[in-house]
């Protein structure tokens, strides 16, 4: 279910000087005009921003005394701290070089914090040997990675941008990937995690924007995680470095400030390849991942309560549609059971990704959902998408997916 | 230092023959302790490693013309230079951090959304600008406008590509500020991707060895920060310019950092200059903020380049004085005295003005007026492609392919068509934003 928008916790100050301009953008921080009625991320009913909510978080499991035990503290007793996304994804990989002698974090701009701020303190905190710049070189960085992962050790490294993964490519399709594999099990690089920024924030244009997560659909051996706010990036970030496969860990940018919760600070886990159900429904299931979550959570409540100049666009029958929104989390492998089963009650299937179109991880996923689905599905299978040419800087209002895109969608779906 | 290997003064067609070939019969010199049956290595008893950090610290040295102080150093290779040149030189030196000034603050402004200064490295860009002929292809990494202001690429033109504005043919508005590319200007369009243009800039080069009109003529430009070195494309370049030899001139900006990381992180060996050699390169290490040096060492690596036809490499030595970026607070990793003290110590401008002084080639009434100009024109250009609208929303569809246009493409244009048509008046964010564009959209919602 939709909450309704957080608007008293917005100061009255900010209300003012931002009443003239109507936002649209879900990502962006500041909070929604007073007239505005539009969720964003700021006031998202999806981040938990208080102890008990984050603490209850569904599916977190808690690490701190190993996976295997039962949990002998009490969820009344711990504790959580307000961060947004940098300062969780910072807080696992603290975590992780804590309890894990082996594990060193290395990348580019790391020892003074990171370009975006994933690092700080961590050299400091664990020094130099343990957290140190490299060398520019990608493709260097991912085989050292997985030099240091085939002996066993944990090795996270930063990719500055998911833009420039791609001279690591080689390093990671055919190297990491097929590691296991090709020494009949002998040998693995499941030590090996490489975190990487992704996703547009609005003027990145071609190689500051990229979502590159469906050139590696391909890569059998890969996981690939995309979190949406900062209690799944610590929990979904923890279980990467902890799984027995090497994983890219692709962090959208945007919200490293702009999603804030409050954050278990003890050691757990979000289990991998399991998507999250955000809001349940009947008629329409809704697919994301990473900032799109936020466009669909807008463009559900646009759904419900248009906007009076869009309310002509939305036929007052299909206002009360049902919309189940899913959170894919992992994009390798991705969890087809809980699509399947949603798509089976609900007969339609929006899939919203900021890659483009062809070669996007939607088109896998219709692929598979419209052979499962087939004789359940009202529609054909809809992805919302970027369109087929790089990111095209001065243009990508028009280019990513935002939340009307999303509700024409659900909007031609509902009624095909 | 490490020797540079003799192989490469054989003369070039002989090797270029045989390139690729263990055929050729090496000459054996006559040594006591025989010879390997496919080199001409001398063979030796001795257990002897060799590296380019040296047990001494003897590092390659740096060529320098002027002093600190802006004097000619004793016995240095003066290069030819009237007072024409040596005052577009500097007043080319001048106007840059001018430039860097004024875009700078508008990106803090908010009115362009990122910006990249040269501040520091003016001399390192005029020089080498100034040294190459206005042909000569230019593959650059992303600090090198100077390099286009140089060739006579106008104001309007670096406004019209920071704003994305409807004249800016650069990118049409698809790249971020900075992104230049002019093939009138022989500058290719820069990706923010690292390094991925020096392999390209040995190709460039072989293409210039296969046109006739410009064999022995031109040669291809690259350059690149000591950072992108680390790039395996770096070392991908240099040995396809010395192997398969095509006339490929690299100028490396050591400037000290790759964004946070310094130089003396980046790299364990004697700069990027060590790494020539490998590669049957000539190398020179020059004082990057000595314009004078750069001028000459450039324009003696060009010769060499077109006369032998292969790879060479040049390392200028600089200093970043301004931020990577606009995304970057370089005070977050290097104390603001350092930055203060390089500036103040080794300023390049000021170092040429010196020079100039000595020889009465310009004055302080010629500098303020000058400066004066530059502000007002670049003010001017400002004022102008900042009001200017975007391309028309269509053109992000243009240029994807050449030739016939795929059917996603085309259907995608249509799919945004329809969605303009249907919201384009109705939905306030897209109305706004639809405002920016020249057309307002018409050409695809009507």
């Amino acid at each position: 279910m939709i909450k309704s928008p957080k608007l008293a916790r917005i100061p009255h100050r900010n209300v003012l000087s931002i009443r003239s301009n109507r936002r649209w953008q879900s990502t962006s921080a500041e909070p929604p005009p007073a007239e505005g009625h539009l969720p964003s991320v700021a006031t998202s009913s999806f981040l938990r921003t208080t102890p008990d909510s984050a603490l209850r978080a569904p599916g977190l499991q808690w690490a701190d005394d190993g996976l295997s035990g039962p949990p002998n503290i009490a969820l009344a007793e711990r504790e959580t701290r307000k961060m947004n996304l940098y300062q969780a994804v910072r807080d696992a990989m603290s975590i992780a070089l804590t309890k894990d002698d082996t594990a060193v974090v290395f990348g580019e701009d790391v020892a003074f914090g990171g370009v975006f701020r994933c690092t700080m303190g961590l050299a400091e905190e664990f020094g130099r040997e343990r957290v140190f710049n490299t060398p520019l070189t990608e493709q260097g960085i991912a085989g050292f990675g997985i030099g240091l992962a085939s002996m066993g050790h944990t090795a996270i490294a930063e990719i500055q941008f998911a833009d420039y993964i791609y001279p690591a490519f080689d390093q990671l399709v055919n190297e990491a990937a097929k590691h296991r594999f090709r020494s009949g099990g002998q040998f693995g690089v499941g030590g090996l995690t490489i975190r990487c920024p992704t996703m547009s924030v609005g003027h990145g244009g071609l190689y500051h924007s990229q979502s590159p997560e469906g050139f590696f659909l391909g890569a059998a051996g890969l996981k690939l995680v995309i979190p949406r706010s900062p209690v799944q990036a610590k929990g979904l970030l923890l279980a990467s470095i902890r799984d027995p496969n090497p994983v890219i860990f692709m962090e959208p940018k945007i919200l490293y400030r702009s999603a804030v919760e409050q954050v278990p600070i003890g050691d757990f886990e979000i289990p991998l390849g399991k998507a999250e159900t955000l809001v349940n429904g009947s008629d329409l299931t809704l697919l994301t991942w990473g900032t799109p979550v936020y466009h669909c959570e807008t463009a559900i409540h646009m759904l419900r309560s248009p906007p009076e100049s869009l309310a002509k666009h939305i036929p007052q029958s299909i206002r009360s549609a049902k919309v189940e929104l899913i959170d894919l989390r992992t994009i390798l492998p991705w969890d087809v059971e809980t699509i399947a089963e949603s798509v089976e009650r609900t007969g339609r299937l929006v899939i919203v990704h900021e890659a483009s179109r062809t070669g996007g991880v939607g088109s896998e996923i219709a692929a598979e959902i419209q052979k499962r689905c087939f004789l359940k599905l009202h529609a054909p299978v809809k992805r919302v998408t970027a369109w087929d040419t790089p990111v095209p800087m001065q243009y990508e209002k028009f280019y990513i997916p935002d939340p009307l895109r999303i509700v024409d969608a659900i909007v031609g779906t509902l009624t095909y | 230092m490490l020797r540079t290997a003799r192989r490469s003064f054989l003369p070039y067609r002989s090797l270029q023959r045989h390139r690729g070939l263990a055929t050729a019969t090496p000459i054996i010199p006559a040594n006591t302790h025989g010879h390997l049956p496919t080199s001409q290595s001398p063979i030796t008893p001795k257990l002897h490693f060799f590296n380019s950090v040296t047990p001494d610290g003897t590092q390659i040295p740096t060529y320098r013309v002027l002093d600190g102080v802006g004097n000619v150093l004793e016995g240095a290779d003066f290069p030819e230079i009237d007072r024409a040149l040596a005052r577009r030189m500097y007043e080319q030196m001048l106007q840059l951090p001018v430039i860097d000034n004024l875009l700078y603050n508008v990106q803090r402004q908010g009115k362009i959304s990122f910006y990249m200064t040269a501040h520091g490295e003016e001399a390192t860009l005029i020089g080498s600008a100034a040294a190459l002929a206005d042909d000569d292809e230019i593959l650059s990494q992303y600090r090198e406008m100077a390099v286009l202001l140089w060739r006579g690429f106008g104001f309007d033109e670096i406004m019209a590509q920071c704003f994305g504005n409807h004249e800016d043919t650069c990118t049409k508005g698809k790249q971020m500020p900075i992104h230049f590319g002019s093939r009138a200007h022989h500058f290719h369009t820069i990706s923010s991707t690292l390094a991925t243009q020096i392999p390209q800039a040995a190709g460039v080069a072989f293409a210039l060895t296969r046109d006739p009109l410009r064999r022995g003529k031109n040669c291809a430009a690259v350059y690149f920060g000591e950072g992108a070195a680390s790039e395996g494309d770096f070392h991908a370049g240099m040995l396809l310019a010395s192997t398969i030899p095509s006339p490929t001139l690299f100028i490396a900006r050591n400037n000290g950092f790759a964004i946070s990381t310094p130089a003396s992180e980046q790299f364990h060996g004697d700069g990027i200059a060590a790494r020539g050699p490998g590669y049957g390169v000539h190398t020179i290490r020059v004082d990057g903020n000595d314009v004078l040096a750069v001028y000459s060492a450039v324009k003696e690596a060009r010769r060499l380049c077109l006369q032998e036809g292969r790879g060479v490499l040049v390392e200028a030595m600089t200093y970043r004085v301004g931020h990577h970026s606009t995304s970057d607070d370089s005070f977050a990793y290097r104390p603001r005295q350092e930055v203060e003290d390089r500036k103040r110590i080794d300023n390049p401008i000021a170092r040429f003005r010196k020079f100039l002084d000595a020889r009465g080639w310009w004055s302080d009434a010629e500098e303020d007026a000058y400066k004066d100009r530059v502000k007002k024109e670049i003010m001017k250009a400002f004022r102008r492609g900042e009001t200017m609208q975007h391309h028309p929303v269509s053109e992000m569809f243009n240029d994807v392919y050449g030739g016939q246009e795929p059917w996603n493409i085309k259907e995608q244009r249509e799919e945004l068509k329809a969605l303009l048509k249907k919201y384009g008046k109705d939905w306030e964010p897209w109305r706004n934003e639809l405002k920016k564009f020249k057309g307002e959209g018409k050409e695809l919602s009507e």
